[in-house]
């Protein structure tokens, strides 16, 4: 029997039935067409499904859509703002940090559920940030300078 | 001096923006109306017989469309090359691995497709089945295909000068054994796929590939139609590495789903999945000899392979011959022997990945060196040197080094690693390592036997003259190819990379064989040139007319028009563009006349213009058996020192540092240069100290996730000090060849080596996993 679950995503409010056991990234690519949220094993390995939920980033694939009932979501549409690239998404493109880009979208917003919660992140901290987050393409170490940079750019943005 | 406006330079990605943003979309973001879902049933047991395949059940469940097995698709063989055709879609008599495809089903959504498959009924007569590649070639295993006795899929002997002549001459003669795992790819983005069959008999498919080309190829034969009605789209790729390099049972039954059903059909492998169709690094086994005189001179170099094919044959003929013809350089020698072995188990294919068979034997003969500097006294280093090849040189098998910056990577990882001040002079537990390694820049002959062009690109100027569009079958698979495309057009052209836009990865577009073999930089990169080039004759040919003047005179850059480098006098032509555009915003001003006036005004004397290359290699290699593998028109190299830190007491290994050289002719892009080369790093990583599928006594992958099977996270990488040597490439576009696969080639065998140096252990067997270390360190204690 399907639910029906409200929620914010992305600043806005969403009301849908969904079944029961209809998974979080399901709904989001499969119901709202947010497709940006990847789906690269469904075990909660890979953090490719990586959204933000009440301001920490979760893995989609391993919450259900009625778990997200009341909360707050944000996942990789719903960060550039006014046709224009959100800090840390320049930072990726700047740095070289995306190649196939299917890691992105969540090491973008693992990124970010980071520097929200500590804007000056050591190496450390960003590496050990993104480790549920898998890249087989990088290396990873032009995705942690883009990091880094975006900390700086976002620092001296509310300093200004 | 950077002497190009666009070329050797930083420039961001033009696609990074779409994959910032969660807006670039890949196989499985793709919806169409009425859309159907697909699986497909594998077999559960390694090897049996096919008694019969009940699909009534299935067929009558609510919400499946069609049911297909091999009665329906018919058995045309089909597989990589076509020597080695093995495979059929379904399986009919015998299934020959877990995870052998039997039957697929579309239905309305997926959930009913998945449980349709349960109600396949098929009944199966075991059979002995074969794990090991050893047991395999032995007399008496279970026979996986009639047509090849003792499991043998491919022999491979090649012999350049006498060696064991030339090994009894030697003053020292080291043998050396080496055994690597089956690995797995392990792209972030599984397989995925949508066919649309329409009613005039024309197939699109979107897939997941890395070769739209020679999918097209083989889903036209085994559906018997046209080539010409298959267009393969390629959306955005989430990784390949190698095992998205050919057809996939997927690909295949979507396009006979969507044909049965007049429905556009989707699917994507589950994580699972992707591990059982692996086609992903082989297993091998490596024995090696090498010989050198007192002086160090490296003298002759004996091979011999073995390799775990699996269950059929993929590219594993390429791959058993590149596991010889790879160890030809960059190292002189007087005469190689090279014997390869394939063997078929009851496992998934393996076939193709980065570094394409030349990984295990490449850090086998880079280990044998070390033990051969350590038994002379001499520094690996100073070995190495001494024997390096340099531009010109041309190895034993015939490969043409026509560019070669070995010796300057070697140079540039020692200085920047410090190992001067290092090696051999660490406290025990650490330690230092180098290696070296090439690969080619494209391999130099298409799969299938053909006079082919490797690629051909179109480009086409916008009617405002504001925008080069770059048309071409070419896969970008995260590698970069299209930014590459974008430059190497708008170098050639004199235009910004803003004005140039790439379309890719259609084969409607144009001829390219894909992203394989690191081919695309140097081969489509040529093409683009060359079509680019055809654009600004025809522009030139207007200029010189209209201006009176010579075509030599003219030179297009940044985007505006000089002559003799001077603005010159084009007054008619403004003005006879202003006048033409009247009411236009975006008239031109400015001191010198600008490229998309030109083609504007061209435009209108001649029409859309358009320019188009081609790039095929000229003949390379020798004439013996097998010449052609291993050839290329160039070849890049690197080099790498790793120093690694050992806990003594639990055999666990951190990588502290690794620095990298590689030479790729002229760097198109240093940034993604950069990426290749730190991604190349952290595969080998991977597979030298974790990595590796493994199987039950049933032939079952006990590890089939990212979860269990283990690649490094941001936790295992090291920042790596990457440096780009630049030598001069004569068969490339501008100077350019590959950094994807050669980069890999050094990896395993410098962190084997500085895991020697900082315990005087030798490792021969992968993944040295701490465990496999500790017994390692055990054993050494007790000797
Ligand atoms: S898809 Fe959720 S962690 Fe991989
Ligand atoms: S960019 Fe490809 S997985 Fe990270």
């Amino acid at each position: 029997m399907k639910k029906i679950i409200k929620l914010t995503i992305n600043g806005e409010s969403v009301e849908a039935a969904v079944e029961p056991n209809r998974t979080l990234l399901q709904f989001l690519r499969e119901d709202l067409g947010l497709t940006g949220t990847k789906h690269g094993c469904g075990l909660g390995d890979c953090g490719a499904c990586t959204v933000i939920m009440e301001g920490r980033a979760v893995n989609s694939c391993l919450i259900l859509a009625i778990q997200a009932h009341g909360k707050e979501i944000i996942t990789i549409e719903g960060l550039a703002e006014g046709g224009r690239l959100h800090p840390i998404q320049q930072a990726f493109v700047d740095k070289g940090a995306i190649q196939c880009g299917f890691c992105t979208p969540g090491m973008i917003l693992s990124a970010k559920a980071l520097l929200d919660r500590n804007p000056k992140p050591t190496e450390m901290e960003i590496r050990t940030a993104i480790s549920g987050n898998l890249c087989r393409c990088t290396g990873y170490q032009k995705i942690v300078e883009a990091i880094e940079s975006a900390s700086e750019t976002i620092g001296s943005e509310e300093v200004s | 001096m950077n002497e190009y406006s666009v070329l050797n330079s930083r420039l961001p990605r033009i696609d990074a923006p779409l994959k910032a943003t969660g807006l670039a979309k890949y196989a499985d973001d793709l919806k169409f109306p009425g859309m159907l879902y697909a699986t497909i049933l594998q077999s559960p047991v390694a090897h049996a017989r096919i008694l019969n395949i009940d699909t009534s059940r299935a067929k009558k469940l609510k919400g499946v469309k069609a049911v297909i097995t091999s009665k329906e698709t018919g058995l045309i063989k089909y597989g990589v090359s076509p020597a080695r055709y093995d495979e059929t879609l379904f399986a009919h008599d015998k299934v020959r691995y877990v995870g052998d495809e039997i039957a697929a089903v579309a239905a309305v959504d997926q959930a009913t497709a998945l449980e349709a498959l349960s109600l396949i009924k098929v009944d199966y007569q075991e059979l002995p089945a074969v794990f090991d590649m050893f047991e395999a070639m032995k007399e008496g295993a279970p026979q996986i295909h009639d047509d090849y006795p003792g499991n043998l899929n491919a022999e491979v002997h090649q012999e350049f000068g006498d060696t064991e002549a030339a090994l009894a001459e030697c003053d020292l003669v080291i043998n050396h054994t080496f055994l690597n795992k089956r690995q797995d790819a392990a792209f972030l983005e599984p397989h995925s796929c949508v066919a649309i069959y329409d009613l005039d008999g024309r197939l699109t498919l979107h897939t997941s590939t890395q070769v739209p080309h020679y999918v097209m190829r083989t889903v036209a034969m085994v559906l018997q139609i046209p080539v010409g009605n298959v267009r393969v789209v390629k959306p955005y790729v989430g990784g390949g590495f190698g095992p998205k390099c050919e057809a996939t049972p997927l690909e295949l039954s979507c396009a006979f789903l969507s044909r049965f059903t007049g429905k556009p059909v989707k699917m994507t492998y589950s994580r699972e999945q992707v591990f059982l169709h692996s086609r992903a690094r082989h297993q091998f086994f490596a024995e090696m000899s090498l010989g050198v005189r007192k002086d160090g001179t490296m003298v002759a170099l004996k091979n011999k392979a073995i390799l775990d094919g699996g269950a059929y044959t993929s590219f594993g003929i390429a791959t058993v011959y590149y596991a010889g013809s790879l160890l030809g350089g960059p190292y002189k020698l007087k005469s190689m022997k090279y014997d390869g072995y394939r063997a078929y188990t009851n496992k998934p294919a393996c076939g193709a990945q980065r570094g394409h068979g030349g990984v295990a034997h490449r850090a086998a003969f880079e280990q044998l060196i070390d033990r051969t500097a350590g038994e002379l006294g001499i520094d690996p280093i100073e070995l190495r040197l001494k024997n390096i090849m340099t531009a010109g040189d041309m190895t034993v098998n015939e490969l043409d080094m026509s560019s070669l910056g070995m010796k300057e990577c070697i140079e540039a990882v020692k200085e920047h690693s410090g190992w001067q001040n290092k090696k051999g002079k660490l406290r025990r537990g650490k330690g230092i390592g180098m290696a070296c390694g090439f690969f080619v820049s494209g391999a130099g002959y298409p799969i299938y036997r053909s006079d082919t062009y490797h690629s051909t690109v179109v480009i086409k100027l916008s009617e405002d003259g504001g925008t080069a569009i770059v048309q071409t079958g070419s896969a970008e698979i995260g590698q970069g190819s299209d930014t590459t495309m974008a430059m190497i057009a708008a170098e050639t052209l004199g235009i910004s990379i803003d004005n140039v836009k790439v379309v890719s990865g259609d084969t409607d577009l144009s001829v390219d064989l894909g992203a394989y073999s690191s081919r695309q930089t140097l081969m489509t990169g040529h093409a683009t040139r060359e079509a680019a080039e055809q654009i600004r004759g025809i522009l030139k040919r207007y200029l010189a007319q209209e201006m009176g003047c010579t075509e030599e005179s003219i030179c297009f850059s940044n985007g505006i028009v000089k002559f003799d480098g001077q603005p010159g006098n084009y007054d008619k032509l403004r003005s006879h563009y202003i006048k033409e555009h009247r009411g236009w915003t975006d008239q031109p001003s400015g001191e010198y006349l600008t490229f998309k006036e030109v083609a504007r005004m061209t435009y209108l004397k001649d029409g859309t213009l358009v320019g188009t290359g081609k790039y095929k290699p000229p003949r390379l290699g020798g004439s013996y058996k097998g010449a052609a593998v291993g050839t290329s028109p160039a070849y890049g190299c690197s080099a790498q020192v790793v120093e690694v830190d050992v806990d003594l007491q639990t055999g666990e290994i951190t990588i502290e540092n690794m620095t990298d050289a590689h030479d790729c002719g002229l760097a198109i892009n240093k940034t993604s240069v950069e990426g290749q080369m730190q991604g190349s790093l952290s595969m080998g990583l991977g597979e030298c100290l974790f990595e590796e599928v493994k199987f039950d006594s049933r032939g079952r992958i006990v590890n089939p996730s990212l979860g269990e099977y283990r690649i490094p996270t941001a936790l295992d990488m090291p920042n790596v000090k990457s440096i780009i040597v630049e030598s001069h490439e004569p068969n490339g576009p501008y100077g350019a060849k590959e950094v994807g696969e050669g980069a890999i080639m050094p990896t395993i065998p410098a962190i084997l080596n500085a895991i020697y140096d900082a315990t005087g252990v030798r490792m021969n067997e992968l993944p040295v996993t701490s465990e496999r270390l500790f017994l390692a360190l055990k054993k050494q204690e007790i000797a």
